[in-house]
């Protein structure tokens, strides 16, 4: 049975700043998900489309932390932070897990090779790259640091 | 933008609604099984329809349609296994479609080029307009 401290939730709001710790148990993800939303919908220059691509990116990098926390036997809490811009929205997930490097997730095969069909895990950091206008991965001593970018359509527009 | 000051909430997540991320309910169109799908197929919802096409294909079932039109989120876990699936369907000579209605359901699949693995349809009527 979780105690009412491990099944807390902590959220700090600052000027253009949310902060959502949460326990590192797979539960809380879609809570992380529709926060990440809510506070990416103040932004007005954000279309809908590009929150729906963040809530994706966010996703994997906060279930991979939590991943991560279980491997490292972890009880530290994750946390999310989202930062609002006037043109962009950040989120960086912060874990104290094992650490990742990036380079040592497989490539994929075509999706035409009968091999494509193998990799049924591994394509999180993909979606993370591929959804997110800038995504880094840094890690180090002090854990992992994901952060992901979304530009609004007021910065896209820029020459 | 978010408003000035400093404001800190806690609270517990037993207090506010968990609820069931995934319902999944079948039923048969001819040779085909359609497993329908409502929910979220994230890391706690994925591994729900994993076991529902587990006992499908484990009661011979091998021609199956999963139908994603009530799905509203899908992430690596979802995508993994429908991927799963496939590969489980195709070991027995049999072969799975995807209904997709939802434009951001279709575009993670696009995204990890999986809209040239499977066969999509917008709704269950196209499908079976196919077989």
């Amino acid at each position: 049975m979780a105690t009412a401290e491990q099944d807390s939730v902590e959220m700090e709001f600052r000027p253009g700043q949310l902060v959502l710790e949460i326990p590192a148990r797979t539960e809380f993800v879609s809570l992380v998900r529709v926060v990440v939303a809510a506070a990416a919908e103040l932004e007005p220059d954000l279309e809908n489309d590009r929150i729906d691509d963040l809530r994706v990116a966010v996703s994997e990098a906060t279930t991979n932390a939590i991943e991560a926390h279980g491997l490292s036997g972890s009880l530290d809490r994750i946390r999310i932070q989202c930062n609002l811009a006037d043109d962009e929205i950040s989120v960086v997930v912060h874990d104290e897990g094992v650490g990742f490097d990036p380079a040592t997730v497989p490539e994929l095969p075509a999706p035409e090779s009968p091999d494509r069909l193998e990799h049924e895990s591994g394509l999180g950091v993909h979606l993370m790259q591929m959804l997110a206008d800038e995504s880094e991965i840094s890690s180090g001593e002090d854990g992992t640091d994901v952060t992901l970018v979304v530009y609004s359509s007021k910065r896209r527009r820029r020459p | 933008m978010l408003g000035e000051g400093c404001d800190r909430i806690t609270w517990l997540w037993s207090d506010t609604v968990t609820g069931v991320q995934i319902v999944v309910h079948a039923h048969t169109e001819g040779d085909w099984t359609v497993l329908t799908v409502a929910g979220e197929l994230d890391v706690i919802g994925a591994p729900e329809l994993r076991q529902s096409v587990m006992e499908a294909v484990k009661q011979g079932q091998r021609r199956l349609i999963l139908d994603l039109s009530g799905v509203d989120f899908i992430d690596s876990f979802g995508i993994g296994v429908l991927v799963g699936a496939l590969k489980r369907v195709r070991l027995l000579d049999g072969d799975l479609m995807l209904i997709v209605s939802e434009t951001r359901v279709r575009r993670v699949l696009e995204v990890c080029d999986l809209d040239r693995v499977f066969t999509l349809h917008r709704s269950l009527a196209d499908a079976l307009a196919t077989v």
